[in-house]
């Protein structure tokens, strides 16, 4: 083979390699602006990035609770008819029953943070303003003893908030 | 030409014990030779067959969607709801009625955190976002457009069949207890191509699914999975997605718990690392015996279970019958089935019927000859990659029974003296 026909074969090689990667696409997509983005982008991890100015503390958690959660999840997050939020601490270990809440169980703050703002209270989800999300993650972070009372959550605060079952998960791997 | 000859044994092959009967049976000719002479239970009065109303007058009109039977009106899914709520809950397929591996759309299990949302697909946007060099936003008419691929695959639930992790076995059937499982073509547009068209920063990792539902379930799936088989999904069986199971559009991720595969998708965000939604921490991983949990246990494991006989369908007289029922896996296709009447002191290859396909249930059948007396049925699947279906204590053991999730262990239903079948352990 010359060195030109292998050169040719390299690049129709080349040719043949980029179309298998990119499939052909009618690319109709439109362009979303950071604007658009901004009132669906209510999500937020662990490291806290994306959570809104405002603030909140246990104590006006305690009225959002009372006027908006405490029908579903009992006095003081004892829960039924719906989740159990508070207590449960130290009931994972062996032959134990477990009794799972956002103070035993869950490993990260800014989870309840993202699940409040997303979905509760369930029959009026979306309606809590920032400050009264942070104010309700407060109080029950401050049932849960994982906080004091004189705590005020915001978001520097709450992606620092340690829980404590933050090391209870493992990755799963099959055949593990 | 001479026709080669055929044996026919007399007896039927013996394939496993307590009359599970070689799984060619019903191929070969074998089930007519049992079956030939007509027996004194089966000679009836000469009368003539009657003529009916419907075989004398015209039928019904057309209408614009067909429903089913009126007489097959059992046929039906059962549902339960969260305390105070009326969508919130789950509807479990009822495979002890169904056979062939597609469930029918309007019998597709579902599973909603707040509700079936009514949602007008003109308004509906799929946003993609995040680590991207373009965040797209597309409506469902330019996503139409698309190239589009059909999957059929199963979508189970990592609920399902968690009854068995009780000390006793639930009084009940398929249905409740393994209900929460549902095969379907999915048929939209691969969600690598949106992303290619997104344009996808090397530094991502994950993707966030977000559904338009009012809970906005939300879960983080491994770019690779969504890079790879994922389907943005518009049609269900050749149908527009029913609302229950994501209308305009859900993420199809085969062979993925059923909670990833997020239904009214509005919403992907490439990320680095997982969000640990709610959905992803408090629910869908598994607490094991020493106080640990497994996290993102995405694909299920290979399981199969006997839908007919089962609870509630109770033997007539002993006799020759079919053992039938589903497996699958989400890690390939089933490679074999085995069955037994025995509670597995001995086992007999099932035959599986085409198509057999990866992430899709596949139907399995065995004949069986009852003999009136006690059985214990059970199913053993084993997939592509070699993994074996393990038995319910096998489980246990090795996971603890607080996990609540994937229980993918074998199921057994006990066959009393006069035909009552009940959920037993073995």
């Amino acid at each position: 083979m010359s060195t030109r026909d292998t050169l040719l074969a390299a690049c129709w090689a080349l040719v043949v390699a980029h179309s298998a990667a990119l499939a052909e696409s009618p690319n109709l997509g439109a362009a979303a602006s950071p604007e658009e983005i901004a009132s669906w982008d209510i999500s937020i991890g662990p490291d806290g990035a994306g959570l809104p100015s405002g603030s909140g503390t246990p104590q006006q958690g305690e009225q959002v609770y009372l006027a908006k959660c405490l029908a579903c999840h009992g006095e003081k997050g004892a829960g039924k008819p719906n989740d159990q939020l508070v207590g449960g601490k130290g009931s994972l270990g062996p032959g134990q029953t477990p009794v799972k809440t956002v103070g035993s169980y869950w490993p990260y703050a800014t989870t309840l943070f993202d699940y409040v703002r997303h979905a509760m209270p369930l029959n009026e989800s979306k309606s809590l303003g920032d400050d009264e999300v942070y104010a309700v993650v407060a109080y029950i972070l401050q049932l849960n003893g994982v906080i004091a009372e004189n705590d005020t959550i915001d978001a520097q605060a709450l992606p620092k908030v340690r829980m404590p079952n933050r090391d209870g998960f493992v990755r799963f791997t099959r055949g593990k | 030409m001479r026709k080669k000859k055929r044996p026919m044994p007399s007896e039927p092959e013996q394939a496993a014990g307590n009359g599970v009967l070689d799984r060619r049976l019903f191929l070969t000719g074998g089930a007519a030779a049992i079956g030939s002479a007509i027996r004194p239970d089966q000679l009836r009065a000469a009368e003539a067959l009657p003529v009916e109303p419907w075989m004398k007058t015209p039928g019904s009109p057309f209408m614009p969607y067909g429903q089913p039977s009126k007489y097959a009106g059992k046929v039906a899914r059962i549902f339960s709801s969260a305390p105070g709520t009326t969508g919130t809950g789950a509807s479990r397929t009822p495979h002890h009625l169904l056979d062939g591996m597609m469930t029918p759309n309007g019998l597709h299990f579902e599973r909603h955190h707040s509700g079936i949302p009514d949602i007008n697909p003109e308004a509906h946007r799929l946003l993609i976002h995040g680590l991207v060099k373009r965040p797209l936003v597309f409506t469902l008419d330019a996503l139409m457009r698309y190239p589009m691929e059909s999957r059929i695959a199963f979508i189970e639930c990592a609920g399902n069949s968690a009854l068995l992790y009780q000390k006793e076995p639930a009084p009940l059937g398929v249905q409740p207890i393994h209900g929460l499982l549902s095969c379907a073509e999915w048929t939209g547009v691969r969600l690598a191509t949106l992303l290619e068209d997104a344009g996808v920063d090397p530094r991502s990792q994950w993707i966030l699914a977000e559904g338009a539902d009012a809970s906005g379930m939300s879960r983080s799936v491994p770019l690779a999975k969504a890079m790879g088989d994922a389907l943005v999904a518009i049609y269900q069986n050749g149908e527009p997605v029913r609302p229950s199971n994501g209308y305009p559009m859900r993420l199809l991720l085969p062979g993925y718990e059923g909670n990833a595969n997020v239904k009214w998708l509005r919403r992907i965000k490439l990320t680095e690392a997982p969000t640990m939604t709610k959905d992803e921490t408090s629910k869908y991983t598994m607490l094991q015996n020493d106080g640990k949990s497994l996290q993102f246990c995405f694909a299920q494991e290979a399981k199969s279970v006997i839908t007919r006989p089962s609870p509630g369908l109770t033997m007539a007289a002993p006799g020759l019958y079919e053992i039938t029922g589903l497996a699958w896996s989400g890690y390939g296709k089933i490679a074999k089935v085995e069955v037994s009447a025995d509670g597995g002191a001995s086992w007999a290859l099932a035959a599986l019927q085409d198509p057999v396909l990866p992430m899709a249930v596949t139907r399995f059948r065995s004949p069986w000859r009852w003999d009136g007396g006690p059985a214990t049925l059970q199913s053993r699947a084993t997939d592509e990659t070699g993994y074996v279906q393990p038995s319910r204590s096998k489980l246990i053991a090795d996971r603890g029974a607080r996990a609540a999730y994937h229980f993918n262990g074998i199921a057994s239903w006990g066959v009393a003296q006069g035909g009552e079948v009940r959920h037993v352990y073995a």
